[in-house]
């Protein structure tokens, strides 16, 4: 946005003759002052809901019946204790797999159909970062609360934080290498410590997120992914279980945040 | 197709401050698809804003301004519940009109 750009670097000027020494999460703020009521992800979640009552697929249905894991069609509270265990497939599963399961079972898409284009790219729309948009919107203003409480909810944590700890690769990196102490930073962005209970909660808190830089709305899935490519590792099967017990550690150590996307980021 | 705008309007002392946020991919026409053709430029050149029947904010845009622009700005002489409408123009010839009043 090189319009809200410019303004910015003005704010940061006279905010630095103010102090000369702002420290980043100050900028951070004045950032995110500028930046009220101008999040474009509300229109994702405006899209996203269209497509959630639009009737689609070789059974011309829609995913209103789709059971997010609070009962068919509720998605109000869904996305705050996702991942979570569903019987009916015997599974822990994140929202993105949850939503290929219903496009597969409800719409009778196929796997290939399901998860086509899971993240947009110049010129091509996904659907599935605004269907995420609107059903993580919809859990605005509540609590994180997953529960880890069937055994493979607790499998799935204890997957993910080892995941989060394990080393590898060509560099020997590890999630913990860049998120496991404070004030660090890669350029010029602040990485946040996750084992950090309150940084912790930020950040979970507030993906997905418009990002700027990408002007698209992206998911876990896809912050996910991008730090896994940081990490020098080969890129994820998109929604593998290996993602969602990830997924489940991040969402575990954010207990209790009050959930605050789609966000607004660089 | 124009999407809708999403427009506020906010009377703060003695003058109103405006936000609007738009919903435009603003293509440069200097883009690549994944197949390696060109996107086709796409993008809004003019926006106007009035205020009533007055033209508060007249802009010429093009393919600098970011994708999903926000726009932000401030005018004295304001009410409460008058009335703010904001119109774009792009390059292949689409339009779009939003109204909002002033809180
Ligand atoms: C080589 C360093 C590096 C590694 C390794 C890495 N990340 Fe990141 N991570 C980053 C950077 C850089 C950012 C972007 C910060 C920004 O844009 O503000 C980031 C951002 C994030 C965010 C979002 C932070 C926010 O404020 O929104 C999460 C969540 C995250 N990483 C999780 C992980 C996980 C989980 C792993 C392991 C799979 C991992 N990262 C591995 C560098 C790394």
């Amino acid at each position: 946005m090189r319009l809200i750009g410019q303004a910015i670097l003005l704010a940061l000027t006279m905010q630095l003759t103010v102090s000369a020494f702002a420290d980043d999460a100050e900028d951070n703020d004045i950032y995110a002052e500028f930046l009220e009521d101008g999040n474009p992800a509300e229109f994702s979640e405006i899209n996203g809901e269209e497509l959630w009552k639009t009737k689609a697929g070789p059974n011309n249905v829609s995913l209103e019946q789709c059971d997010l894991g609070k009962g068919p069609g509720v998605v109000e509270g869904a996305y705050v204790e996702l991942p979570r265990y569903f019987s009916d497939v015997n599974k822990v599963m994140d929202l993105e797999q949850r939503l290929i399961h219903c496009r597969m079972t409800l719409q009778g898409l196929t796997q290939e159909e399901a998860t086509k284009q899971p993240f947009s790219k110049p010129g091509k729309a996904s659907d599935i970062e605004p269907l995420v948009a609107y059903i993580t919107a919809a859990s605005k203003g509540m609590k994180m609360a997953v529960k880890l409480e069937h055994p493979m909810e607790k499998e799935a944590y204890e997957i993910g934080k080892k995941l989060f700890f394990h080393r590898a690769g060509s560099h020997d990196f590890g999630c913990v290498t860049c998120h496991s102490a404070d004030n660090k930073r890669i350029r010029l962005q602040n990485l946040p410590n996750l084992l950090d209970k309150k940084q912790a909660q930020k950040v979970y808190a507030t993906w997905p997120a418009y990002r700027l830089s990408q002007g698209e709305v992206r998911s876990m899935q896809h912050r996910l992914r991008s730090c896994i490519r940081q990490q020098r590792f080969p890129n994820p099967k998109y929604a593998s279980d290996a993602i969602t017990a990830l997924t489940m550690y991040l969402a575990k150590s954010a207990d209790g945040a009050v959930y605050a996307a789609p966000a607004i980021k660089r | 197709m124009a999407k809708p705008m999403r427009i506020r309007a906010k009377l703060k002392g003695d003058h109103v401050e405006a936000k609007i946020l738009i919903q435009h991919d603003m293509e440069t026409g200097l883009r690549k698809g994944s197949d390696g053709a060109k996107i086709p430029a796409h993008f809004i050149k003019t926006l106007t804003v009035k205020y009533e029947d007055k033209v508060v904010l007249d802009t010429v845009m093009g393919i600098a301004v970011s994708k999903d622009p926000f726009l932000s700005f401030k005018f004295k002489g304001g009410e409460k519940g008058g009335k703010l409408t904001v119109t774009w123009v792009d390059n292949s010839g689409d339009t779009r009109t939003d109204t909002t009043a002033v809180k």
